[in-house]
């Protein structure tokens, strides 16, 4: 099928997940699913919706996960009628399918209304950034001797960081961008090139996972494969599965490099850093999104340093400092005098006269009272080095401490007037009654 | 016609001990001598010398003895040096530690002195915890039985307050060598029955330390109130120019100097700033000491005895636990924990 203007329609699917993922991004995510949290005023998982939707040919974007439906359509049926363009679905596993058995899955639905030459946009959801999908639809469709199956979206990490578990690593052939070798999340140094978990897929992939399927599935009636770690046996990875047999100089797997903005978002540290960049990108292209101190209209009379986020029935008191990178989300109340910097306070919050909130992410219906302090410690990535990636540091180092982070109120938690919260994580519910440094408030 | 006992006060001479460099009370001493340091908006020295003169005292020395700190309250060698002055009538004489804050009942304290007519007249005042001190023991008229040093078991609340009166006659109990007067004169005065305990009633406060130094203004301001004195209440002027913005909430147990602004929307608890500090606006500050011409900006958090020496700068939205800070420091990031800012 074509759109009008004669281009064949193409879909995105993004993948989320369920309740069992997420768990680092704890405590948020223990009672809105992570792709929900809002970063830079948007839920994590809308941002990806909207890199599709940017794309023209794009008319469906699908969202594979095993939440259960109920957490996910009514978010759907909210944002649905903002893109009158494009459909939006939300299709659940009944299991963890995997990356490509999720997809496998759905397939009908997924190559339903797609020509057999199309293809689809696939997204990994626990990762954030500006995907140049255009250019890599326009990449993957060259005319090649051995068609694109794949083409993977790369980026530039640091020696240390891509030989840390952390990552794909892919080895590519400098002329043809071919993928010769790839390995998922290796211990030692193979490539400083790292896969973001953003692919173009052509429909001929559902051939090659059915017949790992119907590989597992003889396998698996053998009585030769069992389910293990709750991976049912048609779980199966794209990475490793797909991507590591597929390479090679015969391979039909490409790279496109971008040096865009990207991050995982697997912590919730790694929030404030996808928020800053979702708003820096607000700047470029959207820039009505952002509070402006120069304009008065909006409800912005405060002074604003540098870009802000600011809900349009949020109440700000016009003699707060508010930014740099700060999101206020949904009636959200801010008092007299408060300031706020690299900070993302969820809806229903309230914060109260003079207090100071920095590097700190405010559950919803959180509570902060007057002249109190709630800072955390910012784990972006080391700006002096290139291509730097947020590390997903561990919450206790070696010697079993907590190590600095930024600073989580759950929702519903209330902070007393005049103490200080120090990069602590504190659990929903909790009514603080004193400071508290470097701990995990249970 | 004056009545005896003022016209003998009047002839009495005091010696107020000041310590040595005044280490504990860093960084407050580093460039001024301790006694100048301002507590409760007046010179420590001072709180006394007002004392005196308000009781009659005519002629005060000032000696400075440069001593360990391990034992602050004092030694006998400067009484040695004073030999001539204060044994030139036969009037009994003050000798007082500059380190500490009472209501100073020096009136009373003579009368007490010249009803049991002997030598030497001690300051005593009760502590909750008497194992942390040596302490006084003494029978019910007051006469000293003995002195013990850190009690393990009760034996007495009382200890010495670092104040005493002495007749002329303990200067011939003291030689010219080192002499530690707690630990070798007093022992000897109470054997023969020589010295008295004068209980003092209120509060007291040895102010040698930051920690104390605040405690110490706590209960010198809750006294001053009780006595009717007319502390600054809501938005006002407090010393020669105070500004306090709006939205501010000063208080309890605040003493600010002179040439001090306050901007909009500050919190300040159980501090004391000093003259010529500007305080901006937000800022929350709990138990700490400012010194002389500092600067802290907007949103800065101070607690927990930390104390600046003079003319620090402490950047905006900074955090500071504890930190004791030296004199024309600049401070940029946050002291989370407690430490000494060189």
């Amino acid at each position: 099928m074509e759109d009008p203007n004669g281009n064949a329609i193409i879909k995105a699917v993004i993948l989320i997940g369920g309740p069992q993922k997420g768990t680092r991004f704890r405590p948020l995510s223990l009672d809105v699913p992570k792709p929900l949290t809002p970063v830079a005023g948007y839920p994590l998982v809308q941002h990806l919706i909207e890199s599709c939707i940017h794309v023209p040919s794009v008319k469906e974007v699908l969202i594979l996960g095993y939440y259960p439906a109920d957490e996910i359509t009514p978010f759907i049926s909210e944002i649905g009628p903002l893109y009158s363009s494009i459909k939006i679905r939300y299709l659940q596993e009944y299991t963890r399918l995997g990356t490509a058995g999720g997809i496998y899955h759905f397939r009908d639905q997924i190559r339903a209304g797609l020509s057999n030459t199309s293809c689809f946009i696939l997204i990994n959801g626990d990762v954030c950034g500006d995907f140049p999908l255009s250019e890599m639809l326009e990449f993957h469709s060259i005319k090649r001797d051995i068609p694109a199956l794949l083409t993977v979206l790369a980026t530039e990490a640091t020696r240390q960081q891509s030989s840390n578990s952390n990552f794909g690593c892919i080895v590519e052939d400098k002329n043809s961008h071919r993928i010769t070798h790839y390995v998922e999340k290796p211990e030692t140094f193979v490539s400083t090139l790292i896969n973001c978990g953003v692919y173009i897929c052509s429909l001929d992939l559902f051939p090659c996972i059915s017949k790992i399927f119907s590989q597992r599935q003889a396998n698996y009636y053998a009585g030769e494969i069992q389910d293990n770690n709750g991976d049912c046996w048609e779980s199966i990875a794209l990475e490793k599965d797909i991507i590591t047999p597929s390479v090679g100089n015969t391979g039909c797997v490409y790279v496109y490099r971008s040096n865009r903005m990207w991050s995982q978002v697997k912590t919730a540290g790694s929030a404030i850093y996808a928020n800053r960049h979702y708003l820096a990108l607000y700047r470029e292209r959207q820039p009505e999104r952002l509070a402006n101190s120069r304009c008065k209209t909006r409800n912005t009379p405060c002074k604003i340093i540098g870009d802000v986020f600011i809900h349009q029935t949020a109440q700000i008191d016009p003699t707060c400092v508010i930014g740099p990178n700060v999101s206020i989300g949904k009636n959200v109340v801010v008092g007299p005098g408060v300031r706020i910097k690299e900070s993302i306070i969820l809806g229903d919050s309230v914060i109260q006269d003079h207090s100071l909130v920095m590097y700190t992410i405010v559950g919803w219906n959180g509570m902060i009272g007057k002249w109190t302090r709630v800072e955390g410690t910012p784990c972006d990535p080391n700006p002096n080095k290139p291509f730097a990636k947020m590390d997903n540091v561990p919450l206790f180092n070696d010697e079993g401490k907590l190590n600095p982070s930024i600073t989580i109120l759950g929702c519903h938690v209330r902070v007393p007037s005049e103490v200080v919260v120090l990069n602590s994580i504190v659990l929903p519910y909790k009514e603080l009654s004193r400071s508290f440094s470097n701990e995990i408030i249970l | 016609m004056k009545s005896s006992e003022s016209s003998s006060i009047g002839n009495m001479k005091a010696l107020i001990l000041v310590g040595g460099y005044g280490t504990r009370l860093r960084p407050l001493t580093l460039f001024r001598p301790k006694p100048l340091v301002e507590f409760a908006n007046k010179p420590i020295l001072v709180h006394q010398l007002d004392a005196l003169v308000a009781a009659g005292v005519t002629q005060v020395g000032i000696t400075l003895i440069f001593s360990h700190e391990t034992e602050p309250l004092g030694t006998a060698g400067p009484l040695a040096l004073a030999r001539e002055i204060l044994s030139s009538n036969p009037e009994p004489f003050f000798v007082l530690n500059a380190d500490i804050t009472c209501e100073f009942p020096f009136k009373e304290m003579v009368q007490f002195h010249k009803g049991h007519g002997k030598e030497g007249t001690i300051v005593v005042t009760r502590v909750e915890e008497p194992s942390k001190y040596g302490v006084v023991v003494c029978a019910e008229d007051g006469m000293i039985q003995r002195f013990v040093e850190k009690p393990q078991e009760f034996v007495s609340n009382k200890i010495n307050a670092g104040m005493y009166i002495f007749n002329p006659s303990i200067l011939d109990r003291i030689e010219v060598k080192p002499t530690s007067i707690e630990k070798e004169i007093f022992p000897a005065m109470a054997d023969s029955g020589n010295l008295y305990a004068f209980e003092l009633q209120g509060y007291w406060m040895d102010i040698g330390q930051p920690k104390d130094f605040l405690v110490g203004m706590c209960l010198h301001l809750t006294s001053l109130k009780a006595k009717g004195a007319k502390l600054a209440t809501g938005d006002g002027i407090v010393g020669n120019v105070l500004v306090i913005g709006p939205n501010c909430r000063i208080g309890p147990n605040v003493t600010i100097g002179p040439d001090v602004i306050i901007e909009e929307g500050v919190c300040i608890k159980r501090s004391t700033i000093m003259k010529g500090s500007k305080i901006k606006s937000h800022s929350w500050l709990d138990s700490s000491i400012v010194g002389w011409n500092c600067v802290i900006g907007k949103w800065v958090r101070m607690e927990n005895v930390t104390v600046l020496g003079e003319d620090v700068i402490v950047s905006d939205e900074v955090y500071i636990n504890g930190g004791k800070v030296l004199p024309h420091k600049a401070i940029s990031a946050s002291v989370p924990e407690p430490q000494i800012i060189m």
